[in-house]
């Protein structure tokens, strides 16, 4: 405890997203409390902490995902650009159009690849031909994907593999250009070597796009993250340079989670 | 030992496994009889010349035969003898021990007729109008007699068609009168005009029937005289006769080319007889139509209903109740439907538009009596149900994950639906339709209190203008079962259709059905996704 008085938030010079006194309740139980934090611009944060924790409905509140849970209500304000998400003049789809969300299961349509790909902007209402196909190799090329599929861009997306549906599921969101990309759990169902592959893309991603992943995985925070909230019980314990939070933590909380003593 | 037995359920296993052999054995069993039943009544079978004790001959097919009684042995043969303007009876059972000989002479003769059924015996003479140069031998004189007049008959087919299509007009010129006299305008030029048209329309159809008369006159007087078994004379107009043969003389070939040409007729020919003959036609399309017409208004209104139910209706009490009252309405007895159908649609909304569109016409109804359009729409209000169920568990079997990638894009909950959704629940949905479908085709009941009849003039669909009829009444090979079975007066002529009928609504179903399914397994292989 010999830390503790140390401020276990820092302050952020260039951030894309301000995060300020979030209270989120599920009816009436209350899933977060006065979230506190900004989020780097360009650059990965990590969210870790223990199941249940909130951290995958902190980062839902982010492209307002939560709207469709029926009980849900929020809270306090995130700022966007200067914009609280939250304000009525904010329409939400222009809003998850800025802000791309891979999820834990890989969930292609059953299109094909290429179809996949520029759903976003076909619904968007793009609809010239090669607008559409340069937008679509550019994101497969981004996410890593182009090499193995672009004999089969008209193939449906269920014959790829898991870890190959997820690249697909990053290129899809890259496609729509969109300043931040969510990651929930983006590795939890997939083998070490579709892992190694996508924390791969997510460095390389890194420093183009704002990218906020949530991971149960310490290590993989470690590899792939400029920044690591942790989160507890609701609560955001500590928030920090990963390279810091991993080796000097401020808070006792977080060096048991880390070395492994709970969660 | 005997524990493990019962924990690892093998009773449980062999019981299930009974249960479902039970009903594909009774499914089987029901197959077999229509199928036995169905596909031989058209099979060629040998004409059985009886010599009895007492002196007496009877000719006709054994059609059946059964014990009469067990202790002494004695077995009994259902005959068909034909000839119901000879005998009044065209079947009769016969004691096999009153028999003294059985012999199955080559040269019995059997015609298919338009009136009185079949008529079997032998050939005596026959007399042909003008008389040209006949190949030799009386039955080959009466077969060539047979396709000269047959030669003929487009020729009076075309006479009774322009009949028909003057009739229309007349019809449809009277409709006009009607509707001016409605108006009180009887003086008006457009008044006159009209009734000098159907004059000059009378006249036409006038000489045609003179025509028709020459026509069928001429053909009258082409005749063959027969004896039957015991000798008594008949003559037949070779314009009664649909076919002649000689079926005990008939090779193998001969059979199968008869078969064949009775199937054509069975499936491309109007009844006759009192629809124990001849063809069903206008019942399969009766039936093909109604289906259709059902499913173009009732699959669209199920599946945007489910949609609504599932996707944007917020799920609450009121929700909730909806559910389970759609779910209970496919337990609603389907005769309830149709007198539903029959005071909503056909007194109700009928009635409406024929007052407000046809009211010169009134007191003879235009819409406000049974058709096919009301039979339909009953049909749906029935099957819907099944629709919206399937729409909703099509819908809610997608996963989340899916329509949350999709919103995450960007996607309003429009876009979603139709892009994503709505493809994806589509085999979901095509399930129900098939469900729905075979359940419309095999109902009779609201059917027959909301437009279906024994034989139809004319059917729904037709090249007179506007084509679609659907204020007309139609027929169905469900109420065919039933009308020919039980409500003829021939029972025992009518069996044989009964089968071929049900064989063939069989068919249809399948038919149908198969469609659909192979529909949707197409789109289950589009639209499936990995686990």
């Amino acid at each position: 405890m010999k830390n503790d008085n140390r401020n276990p938030i820092i302050a952020i010079e260039d951030s894309i997203v301000q995060v300020r006194d979030l209270n989120l309740f599920y009816g009436t139980s209350q899933a977060l409390f006065n979230l506190n934090f900004d989020i780097p611009r360009n650059k990965v944060t990590a969210l870790i902490g223990p199941s249940g924790c909130g951290k995958s409905t902190f980062i839902r509140c982010i492209n307002r995902m939560n709207d469709l849970v029926a009980c849900v209500n929020i809270n306090g304000s995130i700022q966007l650009d200067q914009q609280d998400i939250f304000d009525k003049s904010v329409d939400v789809i222009d809003l998850r159009r800025k802000i791309g969300m891979v999820f834990q299961k890989s969930n292609p349509f059953p299109k094909s690849i290429y179809e996949n790909v520029i759903y976003g902007l076909r619904i968007g209402g793009v609809t010239e031909k090669p607008v559409l196909e340069e937008a679509a190799e550019l994101s497969l090329k981004r996410s890593a994907l182009w090499d193995e599929v672009k004999d089969r861009l008209h193939q449906s997306a269920m014959g790829l593999s898991g870890g190959q549906m997820q690249r697909l599921c990053i290129a899809r969101a890259i496609a729509v250009s969109p300043e931040i990309i969510l990651m929930d759990e983006p590795c939890s169902a997939l083998d070490p070597r579709s892992t190694a592959h996508i924390e791969e893309l997510i460095r390389e991603l890194n420093g183009e796009y704002t990218i906020i992943i949530v991971t149960h995985n310490m290590q993989q925070a470690s590899r792939v993250s400029d920044f690591t909230a942790f989160l507890y019980e609701g609560e955001l314990i500590e928030f920090g340079k990963t390279t810091d939070l991993f080796t000097v933590p401020v808070k006792k909380a977080t060096e048991d989670y880390i070395t492994g003593r709970f969660g | 030992m005997k524990s493990k037995y019962w924990r690892e359920g093998e009773p449980f296993i062999w019981g299930s496994g009974a249960a479902l052999a039970l009903i594909l054995l009774l499914t089987l069993s029901l197959l077999v009889v229509i199928f036995k039943n169905g596909m031989g009544v058209f099979w060629v079978s040998p004409l059985s010349h009886l010599e009895m004790k007492d002196g007496s001959t009877l000719m006709g097919e054994v059609v059946q035969s059964s014990v009469m009684s067990k202790r002494d042995d004695e077995t009994r043969s259902q005959l068909k003898i034909s000839n119901r303007d000879l005998y009044s009876l065209d079947f009769k059972w016969v004691t096999d021990s009153d028999v003294k000989q059985v012999t199955y002479p080559q040269d019995a003769i059997l015609i298919e007729r338009h009136e009185y059924g079949n008529f079997v015996g032998f050939l005596s003479s026959v007399a042909l109008q003008n008389q040209p140069a006949l190949p030799p031998g009386e039955y080959d004189t009466l077969l060539a007699g047979l396709d000269d007049v047959k030669a003929k008959m487009p020729e009076l087919d075309g006479v009774k068609s322009q009949i028909s299509d003057l009739n229309y007009r007349v019809e449809s010129l009277d409709h006009k009168l009607a509707k001016l006299r409605f108006r009180g305008e009887e003086q008006s030029d457009d008044f006159h005009q009209l009734t000098m048209q159907k004059e000059l329309l009378q006249a036409e159809f006038d000489t045609l029937v003179v025509t028709l008369d020459a026509l069928q006159a001429r053909l009258v007087q082409n005749t063959a005289r027969f004896t039957d078994a015991n000798g008594t004379m008949l003559t037949i107009p070779l314009s009664g006769m649909v076919r002649v043969y000689k079926p005990n003389s008939l090779s193998f070939f001969g059979k199968v080319s008869l078969y064949l040409q009775k199937v054509w007729e069975l499936f491309f020919d109007e009844p006759r007889e009192s629809n124990t003959e001849g063809g069903l036609f206008p019942a399969i399309f009766g039936t093909v139509m109604l289906i259709i017409v059902m499913a173009i208004f009732s699959f669209p209104l199920g599946v945007i209903s489910g949609v609504y139910l599932r996707e944007y209706a917020r799920d609450g009490f009121l929700v909730r109740l909806v559910r389970i009252a759609v779910n209970n309405l496919a337990g609603i007895p389907s005769i309830v439907y149709g007198i539903f159908g029959l005071a909503f649609f056909v007194y109700g909304i009928g009635s409406s538009i024929d007052q407000i569109f046809f009211p010169a016409q009134l007191p003879a109804p235009t819409f406000g009596t049974g058709g096919i359009l009301w039979a339909s729409l009953t049909l749906g209000l029935l099957t819907i149900p099944v629709v919206i169920v399937s729409t909703e568990e099509a819908l809610g079997a997608i996963p989340g994950g899916l329509r949350e990638s999709s919103y995450a894009l960007g996607a309003t909950k429009f876009q979603t639906l139709t892009r994503i959704l709505i493809p994806m629940a589509s085999p979901g949905i095509m399930t129900g339709f098939i469900l729905a479908m075979a359940r419309a085709a095999g109902e009779v009941a609201p059917l027959m209190i909301t437009g279906v009849v024994k034989l139809a003039p004319s059917l729904a669909l037709d090249g007179q203008f506007p084509f679609f009829h659907l204020n007309r009444k139609f027929m169905h090979l469900g109420f065919h079962i039933y009308d020919i079975g039980f409500q003829s007066p021939n029972v025992e002529a009518a069996k044989p259709m009964v089968f071929v009928t049900t064989l063939l609504l069989l068919g249809i179903v399948v038919a149908l059905t198969s469609t659909a399914i192979f529909m949707r397994n197409s789109m289950k292989k589009k639209f499936a996704i990995a686990d």
